[in-house]
């Protein structure tokens, strides 16, 4: 395919396509993946995403975000062939040990902390700026 | 007088309508004759006229607005209701008055105000025992364990009544000694209480000895307490 070797050669490595894994940032569906199923035309695609709660529905590609992920699935796969496809693809255990996925689970962490749980990595955050300027400090001198 | 033959007293000239009217038919029936006379004969017994008002002398020029009846004035003698959040134990950030951004541990609702009974403890932040209003405290779900805890009978909303207007006590140097002396007592029973359970959770001491503050990037209406 000469227009995909040329987009590659341009830089471009995660593509459109049927299978495609994508992560919804906006809308209704905010922060869930899905699997492309079909394309619609330049702007939308069909996904679905059983295991995440998605219905499958049009998507405008201006709310997504391409993962890296590839199902080898069918165009227009149904949603029984669709959430075995995911399931044999291990997507959830895939996509959360990503650094994309650690991240998102951070967040999640991050904005679910009490006042207290604060205090307490405020304390943590401390004590390790305290260690590494030690650290530091201690290399400066050593090196000089 | 009974009637001869087909006359008629009072004759029916159409549906409804007499010959004779109301005074006229009863004097031509002769009952008349017993009526009793004056006052007395009255067989309706009127209401005894009452006395004529006495006119005020001075009206004001403008009607002067008149409180609203209440329906029930006992209806809303209640308390403030306690929020759901807020336990015996639970850690609150004060969010005004002088000790504004403490972090103090809630004892109990007092029965007569509705305030919450709050205590630093005053060894770890200063804020002695006190009262706070619910709607300036922001409760965390930090909880202390006060569990079958137990405070001295004094502390109600009397304990807390001010002493600047009260010429027995602010004045006089020894009632006003032994009033302080009284509260230091109360304030340390009540903190003991506390720092037993205070000292089982390791950083709990340093959390309320902290003050709570917003920095920059700080979105308090999205942070969980």
């Amino acid at each position: 395919n000469i227009e995909k070797t040329n987009l590659l050669k341009m830089g471009f490595k995660r593509f459109v396509q049927v299978g495609r894994v994508v992560y919804i940032n906006y809308g209704p569906e905010n922060g869930k993946l899905a699997v492309v199923l079909d394309i619609i035309d330049n702007n939308r695609v069909l996904v679905e995403g059983p295991t995440t709660g998605v219905e499958r529905q049009q998507m405008p590609l201006k709310r997504v975000n391409l993962t890296d992920y590839v199902l080898p699935i069918q165009r227009g796969f149904r949603t029984g062939n669709l959430t075995k496809a995911i399931n044999d693809f291990d997507l959830e255990g895939k996509f959360n040990s990503s650094s994309w996925g650690q991240r998102l689970s951070n967040r999640q962490l991050r904005a679910g902390l009490t006042d207290y749980q604060r205090f307490e990595l405020m304390l943590l955050r401390k004590q390790k700026s305290y260690l590494l300027k030690r650290a530091v400090a201690k290399a400066k001198k050593a090196a000089k | 007088m009974p009637g001869k033959g087909n006359r008629v007293r009072n004759e029916e000239l159409r549906p409804g309508i007499r010959a004779m009217g109301r005074s006229e038919a009863l004097n031509k029936t002769g009952r008349y004759r017993f009526f009793k006379k004056g006052a007395a004969g009255k067989k309706v017994a009127g209401k005894p006229e009452a006395a004529p008002a006495k006119e005020p002398k001075f009206y004001p020029a403008e009607d002067l607005p008149q409180p609203i009846k209440q329906r029930n004035p006992n209806a809303s003698k209640k308390i403030a209701k306690l929020r759901k959040s807020i336990e015996p134990g639970t850690v609150l950030i004060v969010l005004a008055g002088r000790f504004r951004g403490k972090r103090v541990v809630f004892l109990k609702q007092l029965e007569g105000s509705g305030l919450l009974l709050v205590s630093g403890p005053f060894e770890v932040n200063g804020v002695p025992v006190r009262r706070v209003n619910q709607a300036y405290c922001i409760a965390t779900s930090t909880k202390v364990d006060l569990s079958g805890a137990q405070y001295p009978s004094e502390l109600n909303d009397e304990f807390f009544a001010r002493i600047e207007n009260d010429e027995k006590l602010k004045p006089n140097a020894e009632a006003y000694a032994a009033w302080l002396a009284k509260r230091k007592e109360v304030q340390k029973k009540v903190d003991a209480v506390l720092m037993k359970s205070i000292a089982k959770e390791p950083l709990l001491k340093e959390y309320l000895a902290a003050r709570f503050k917003i920095s920059r990037g700080d979105a308090p209406h999205l942070m969980k307490f």
